[in-house]
């Protein structure tokens, strides 16, 4: 972990399947993630992904480079252009602070409409706990 | 403040101060997550977020971190005891013309992680209410809760959540407006723009003359049409009844008298049925001469508008043409600039 590191990029289709999946999965029943037309009607030219599934996202693309044994401790988003069916979200991430073995990474997340995402995530890593060494036999 | 804005005959200092009461009220107190944390809800998150991480499956699952608010949704089923600042709150902007919503910050802290058989219960409370401002969705209010979330009294998690409820922008003002601070970007509009390469939807039309287009007539019965083509859509009525398509857009049902319809989008594709050239008389902001065609569609009903991309002497009956949209300035109540269907002609073809 130093400062200035760039995370890989994690590209997600951004499918009708994945903003449904996600608002049911988060217990989000506002007919803007699932139901087009209703969405229509207020305005939007589809269903778009819901807040809590773009925070899911971000989670996962944090604990996926920095492995299983890290600890989320702050998420903080802001949401820009909406994820609509047959968008493409890339999110990049780069690490703007240190502090022993806790990391704080800026993350953006890109569709084709703009800015889909902003956000800072607050991530512990712990050290490598050494196995201890075998017992000598008695 | 406009006096647009949906709120004639309310003062609008008034209304405000009303707002800013519920500052600091309680929007839930001692609620209950519906469900313990659990494997089975995990499982479904994991799967719809594709997080393979090891960390929440087998005997030591915890529970993803992001997943906090998850748990204290109430889902499909409403809850009935809600603290009712908050939605009084929710309802005194409804009335004041912001009836659409969408979230556009999180912020959560995780203070251990949860695991499965922990049982929610949690607080919120409406932190602040933002005076009314201007976005790219339409002029509304930002509204903050934060909820503490605890298990057997523990505090686990903090989460802070803002929604803008806003009143969207019409279509018929939708000149762009300056934004008043960052939030979210617009549907539609902004979104078809900068999602095509086309330049003729970036380069405003305008005439020599510096002169505006009238700007078209948006009334009750037409009004989803425009909501349309503000999104770069060509939105054609159909009867729910007998399925007979129209357009122009009208109240009723030619063939059957239905009053009910609903919409499908028309693909674009088309031939010219008909068309005049335009010599005489000149308007303001049309420059003749210019072809004014008859346009058949592909799905059957027909539209008036011009034909572009081929001098106006050769367009002919039959020609293929492809709708497209093109931005004018527009004159009138809330002047700026409004993309309006036009016909291309299809090259290669015809």
């Amino acid at each position: 972990m130093r400062v200035g590191a760039e995370l890989l990029p994690l590209e997600i289709p951004v499918t009708r399947t994945l903003i449904v999946a996600g608002a049911i999965a988060s217990r989000d029943y506002h007919d803007v993630h699932h139901d087009a037309e209703a969405a229509r009607r207020k305005g939007s030219p589809d269903v778009f992904m819901n807040i809590l599934t773009t925070n899911g996202l971000v989670g996962r693309y944090i604990t996926d480079h920095f492995g299983p044994t890290a600890v989320l401790r702050k998420v903080a988003i802001r949401l820009g252009a909406p994820n609509y069916p047959g968008d493409t979200m890339v999110l990049t991430g780069r690490i703007t602070a240190v502090d022993g073995d806790t990391a704080t990474v800026h993350v953006v997340g890109a569709n084709g409409i703009g800015t889909h995402v902003k956000g800072t995530v607050t991530v512990t890593v712990p050290a490598r706990v050494p196995a201890p060494a075998p017992e000598a036999a008695p | 403040m406009s006096a647009e804005d949906g709120t004639a005959g309310t003062d609008p200092d008034e209304r405000e101060s009303r707002l800013k009461a519920y500052q600091g009220r309680p929007a839930a107190v001692a609620r209950m997550g519906r469900d313990p944390v659990n494997l089975p809800m995990i499982r479904h998150w994991c799967e719809a977020m594709g997080d393979t991480s090891p960390a929440y499956s087998g005997p030591d699952a915890i529970a993803p971190p992001t997943m906090l608010q998850a748990w204290t949704m109430t889902g499909l089923s409403a809850y009935t005891g809600r603290a009712d600042a908050y939605a009084e709150l929710l309802a005194l902007l409804d009335e004041s013309g912001c009836t659409s919503v969408v979230a556009t910050d999180c912020e959560q802290e995780y203070l251990r992680p949860l695991r499965p058989g922990d049982e929610v219960t949690f607080d919120s409370v409406i932190e602040s209410v933002s005076s009314r401002k201007k976005t790219k969705l339409g002029t509304g209010h930002f509204v903050t809760t934060r909820t503490d979330v605890r298990v057997a009294g523990e505090l686990v998690g903090r989460h802070r959540f803002r929604i803008l409820k806003f009143a969207p922008t019409a279509v018929s003002n939708s000149a762009p407006e300056p934004d008043s601070q960052t939030a979210p970007q617009g549907f539609s509009r902004e979104a078809a723009e900068s999602a095509t390469e086309d330049a003729s939807r970036s380069s405003t039309a305008r005439t020599g003359s510096g002169a505006r287009r009238p700007r078209p007539v948006v009334n009750r019965d037409n009004e989803g049409f425009w909501q349309g083509v503000a999104e770069h859509r060509l939105l054609i009525q159909r009867c729910t009844a007998c399925g007979t398509l129209r357009h122009p857009w009208l109240p009723g049902c030619n063939a059957c008298g239905c009053l009910d319809w609903d919409t499908i989008e028309a693909s674009g594709a088309g031939t010219v049925h008909s068309y005049v050239i335009m010599h005489h008389p000149p308007f303001p902001a049309f420059e003749p001469p210019y072809a004014v065609g008859l346009i058949q569609l592909a799905e059957g009903v027909r539209m008036v508008s011009n034909v572009v991309g081929v001098p106006y002497d050769k367009v002919r009956i039959g020609l293929p043409v492809r709708a497209e949209f093109r931005r004018y300035e527009v004159a009138g109540a809330g002047a700026g600039e409004l993309d309006l269907p036009v016909f291309r002609a299809v090259e290669g073809e015809g």
